[in-house]
């Protein structure tokens, strides 16, 4: 029953500073089993990005955090960083968006991955040395171009060096966060192709947070959509696709332009509302094209719908038929 | 508030519009000790502006003994000529202020121009003008100063002159990088596209920019000018007709203050003297730090979120 | 406006940069070594056509964009505005011109002046023209750019800042100080792809829109559904040259080249159903200071073919669209 990883009711404060606050993350739950795809779809300022390094315990002092994280059932969150940094690495790995950052640009890569390795204990020496050999094959790098330094790497080389040493110490969680979005195309399905093999061979469970629906459509199992620091509606990819229950969902596809779809894609009207004040009802319906009664006094709860469908609508309490 | 507006419209808030002109100011306001700083600065400046109103005796008038001390009637004493300290710190900072800011308007604008034309146009003018500038930075200022007061004769345009040659440079650097970075800002490219011309686009898209920082470095300026000034009058190449803080130290040290134990005639001219450096330092000092954003992060060691206790959950269901 | 002669023609655009040496270099007098980053380009833009120019980034597009506009030199070539050749046109020369030509940036947040406000913003092109009349002329001209790039109502526009307006909105600022001088050609540099995709569809029907009313658009992208949605013709660089070009539902539909066709296999789809058969391409273009002989594609290409190695092909006739060509010797 219990899943690898849980957030349960994970919420996220920034101070402004001007002793306003803004209340970027408002209570994320979702749970990842071993192995398993998630894809965090949102758009920029949903806190897809707050919610990953929320629970991964990165946040800046001027953030407050409350919830717990669940790692197979310890609640790692609650000894703040106390409690997080034994698993951060050796259970939980991340990958940012710009690989540039994660590398030390005066070491080279072998060098940085065998550090991380004895930082964390996990191996040292000639251990490390093959360990990291070893890594580097997983992820597509030459062995010899391990003795390079990150500059002289391509974009995407660099990010599978990310992922190299994201996986040095044997994690189950890979949190990657936009892993792709700088990338070319073609350089981009060899990202993608290369964590799909990943996952499957090493059953990694995958945390992808990303704007792209296509590249969650086509990589993970299950999506949760996100929207002014809450999810709307999570479940299967195939039917948040297929059959939509929020309307945010639906828009936020039909928005994306495909290669093949036909039909012009459509714009969604208005921007998210601001977070550090919130909307009454819906945070969705000053843009929603499915308004009725409720949703600008009440705000809808995420709700179980069947076996692995939540969505926080008003539409889901209404029969079929009465407003459609 | 929201207006029933077609697609983009729709949200948009009220926010007070924070130009980057405001930045001096907020930065000011934002420090204590700049605060404190341009207040006094202030203070010092209507007194020296008003000095002819508000100065209690003539600046020529001998009220009493020489070198008498401080009393209620003189609460910072005489000098050597029985006149009154007080009057005479008025008068003299009116000219040392003087000294100082119209040394630094014929710096600013030969450092602002070297600066705007070799970060713009780059390339050789770039490099000439930079040359330029080192060889200026390495002329030592006051062996300059002293040559040139000495082969022109001491007058208070000469010293402006001298002073403002010497201290353009910083600013110089200074302005080049900015404009340099401010350059390759897409706005400014897309000016170009636009067909507009050189003039244009500095004036219009690149001077207000670095005008936060122009303005800094005129603070800082005029500190060092009236420094300057002080330093060459002390050093009697000041213009004698007129009387400076820094004239005023070198009257009583000429006659021999300290060894008559009138401290009082030479300790209050030094510590305005100071006082007003500090001022310009604090306040110029304040303005940079807000224009630069390094210095503005101050915390990148992260990991030092605090944890509140679980919210919005009734306890059966957790 | 002269009627005859296409709005925009490109005929063997090449643009050189020349390659940082380093002090050991420059004193081992080693030749001076020049990236090409177009290498012979040409191409065509009508009036009321939006044309796409697709790749990987180092393909050459946005220079090839920005040469276009004589904002970069070219080496070689001819660029033809409205009939009128102006590869060798002085700076001073071509001012007149910029009017009818302009670009609008990749990045919103970037591109607008911080400190001008939205109607200083829009008036800008005007002053720098001298066009557009008086004062309340001018004002008028801006409220209807504003209009046509839908942020209505203009007042509630004119006064604001960039700071304060979403990414959407910033780039519809762009665009209308774009096209207030009514110019007929928008090079478009990734217009999209700074923006939320809840938005792009807005900004980009817009380009439509303006397409529809006369406008020639070369719109630059990396996003291949966003051209097979948008743009009349597609035509799709890799290092320096165009290698097909044709109509948008001809170069989607039934691609020439095997490296449009692998582009277009690892363009993810947003139905998982479409579980998409990606061809990936081992490894990275090659950079453009050493482009290999023969066909620039060849050492990436699965169907290559020893007289790849030799033969350096031109964009010939080729597939189902109309003017559809492309440059492979085993396509057609």
């Amino acid at each position: 029953m219990s899943a690898l990883l849980e957030l349960d009711d994970l919420h996220v404060w920034f101070d402004l500073g001007d002793g306003g606050e803004l209340h970027a993350v408002q209570g994320v739950s979702l749970a990842l089993d071993a192995g398993q795809r998630l894809g965090l779809v949102g758009e920029s300022g949903c806190g897809k990005t707050t919610t990953v390094l929320g629970l991964l315990g990165l946040l800046p002092p001027s953030a407050s955090v409350s919830g717990r994280v669940l790692l197979n059932g310890e609640n790692i969150l609650a000894g703040g960083e106390e409690t997080i940094r034994p698993h951060r690495w050796n259970d939980l790995a991340i990958v940012f968006q710009g690989a540039m950052n994660a590398l030390n640009p005066v070491q080279t890569v072998s060098a940085q991955i065998v550090e991380a390795l004895e930082l964390h204990h996990s191996s040292s020496g000639r251990a490390a040395r093959a360990r990291v050999a070893e890594l580097l094959e997983a992820v597509g790098i030459p062995r010899d171009r391990g003795d390079s330094f990150p500059h002289e790497f391509s974009g995407g080389m660099r990010q599978r060096a990310a992922i190299a040493m994201a996986l040095a110490c044997n994690p189950s969680v890979l949190v990657a966060d936009e892993p792709t979005t700088a990338l070319d195309v073609m350089v981009q399905a060899q990202i993608l192709e290369l964590l799909d093999a990943l996952c499957r061979d090493f059953g990694l469970a995958l945390l992808l947070v990303t704007h792209d629906l296509p590249v969650v459509a086509q990589l993970c199992d299950r999506a949760a959509v996100m929207y002014a620091g809450e999810i709307v509606e999570q479940g299967p990819v195939d039917a948040l696709y297929h059959d939509p229950r929020h309307p945010y969902t639906r828009l936020l596809f039909a928005a994306t332009p495909d290669l093949q779809g036909n039909g012009v894609p459509i714009s969604i009207p208005g921007a998210p509302p601001r977070l550090d004040r919130p909307p009454q009802g819906c945070p969705f319906h000053p843009r929603c094209d499915r308004v009725f009664s409720p949703c600008p006094t009440k705000h809808p709860p995420l709700r179980r719908l069947d076996g692995e469908r939540e969505a926080a609508c008003h539409l889901n309490d209404v029969p079929a038929g009465v407003t459609r | 508030m929201s207006v029933a507006l077609r697609e983009p419209g729709a949200v948009i808030e009220q926010e007070p519009i924070r130009s980057r002109r405001g930045i001096v100011w907020q930065a000011i306001r934002r420090r204590p000790s700049a605060t404190v700083g341009a207040l006094v600065l202030l203070v010092i400046v209507l007194a020296a502006v008003f000095a002819p109103v508000l100065a209690p005796y003539g600046l020529h008038e001998q009220v009493g003994p020489v070198f008498g001390p401080p009393s209620w009637q003189h609460p910072l004493g005489l000098d050597d000529g029985g006149i009154d300290m007080v009057t005479l710190l008025m008068w003299g900072a009116r000219i040392s202020l003087i000294v100082g800011f119209a040394a630094t308007l014929v710096s600013m604008v030969i450092g602002g121009f070297v600066g705007v034309a070799a970060g713009y146009f780059g390339g050789k003018v770039d490099t000439i003008l930079m040359r330029i500038t080192d060889y200026f930075l390495v002329i030592p200022d006051v062996p300059l100063m002293i040559v040139v007061a000495a082969i022109w004769g001491p007058s208070l345009f000469h010293i402006v002159i001298v002073i403002g040659i010497l201290l353009w440079t910083s600013t110089a650097r200074v302005i080049r990088a900015q404009v340099k970075s401010v350059r390759e800002r897409v706005y400014v490219k897309r000016a170009r596209a636009l067909g507009a011309g050189h003039m244009r686009i500095v004036f219009r898209h690149v001077l207000p920019q670095v005008a936060p920082l122009l303005i800094a470095n005129t603070v800082l300026t005029i500190a060092v000018a009236i420094f300057d000034e002080t330093a060459l009058s002390f050093l009697g190449l000041g213009d004698p007709s007129r009387i400076s803080l820094g004239k005023v130290i070198e009257n009583a040290f000429e006659r021999a203050a300290i060894s008559t134990g009138a401290w009082w005639a030479i300790v209050p001219p030094g510590a305005l003297v100071a006082v007003i450096i500090l001022s310009c330092s604090l306040i110029g000092g304040a303005i940079e730090d807000a224009l630069n954003p390094r210095l503005r992060v101050a915390h990148l060691s992260a990991r030092s979120f605090r944890l509140r206790p679980l919210v919005g959950r009734s306890p059966e269901s957790v | 406006m002269s009627a005859n002669g296409r709005l925009l023609e490109v005929d063997d655009l090449v643009v050189h940069y020349p390659v940082v040496r380093g002090l050991l270099g420059a004193m081992a007098r080693r030749p001076q070594q020049v990236v090409r980053a177009v290498d012979g380009v040409s191409f065509a833009v009508e009036r009321g056509e939006l044309l796409a120019l697709v790749g990987e980034s180092g393909c050459g597009k946005t220079t090839t964009a920005q040469t276009v506009l004589r904002l970069l030199e070219p080496v070689g070539g001819r660029i033809a505005f409205q009939g009128q050749e102006i590869t060798t046109l002085s700076h001073r020369q071509l001012r007149p011109l910029r009017r009818r030509m302009q670009i609008v940036y990749q990045d919103p947040y970037e591109s607008l002046d911080p400190r001008l406000t939205v109607r200083a913003t829009v008036e800008e092109p005007l002053l720098i023209h001298r066009a557009g009349g008086s004062k309340a002329e001018r004002a008028e001209l801006v409220r209807d750019a504003l209009e046509r790039v839908e942020l209505t109502p203009p007042e509630l526009f004119l006064h604001r800042y960039p700071h304060e307006l979403s990414g959407g909105q910033r780039q519809r600022i762009a665009i209308a100080a774009s096209i207030v001088l009514g110019p007929d050609l928008l090079v478009a540099d990734e217009p999209v792809s700074m923006l939320d995709v809840s938005v792009r569809a807005g900004v980009l029907g817009l380009l439509d829109r303006l397409r529809e009313g006369g406008l020639g658009v070369l719109m630059i992208t990396h996003d291949l559904s966003t051209a097979a949605r948008f743009a009349d013709r597609i035509a799709v660089m890799y290092l320096g040259r165009i290698v097909e070009e044709g109509p948008a539902a001809a170069v989607v539909g039934d691609p020439q080249h095997p490296y449009t066709k692998a582009l277009l296999s690892v363009v993810p789809r947003r139905d998982p159903r479409e579980r998409s058969r990606p061809q990936i391409l081992r490894g990275e273009a090659p950079d453009a200071v050493r482009i290999p002989s023969g066909c620039r594609f060849h050492p990436r290409c699965p169907a290559a073919i020893a007289d790849c190695r030799e033969i350096d092909p031109a964009l010939e006739p080729a597939g189902s669209g109309a003017g559809q060509r492309a440059a492979c010797i085993l396509a057609g």
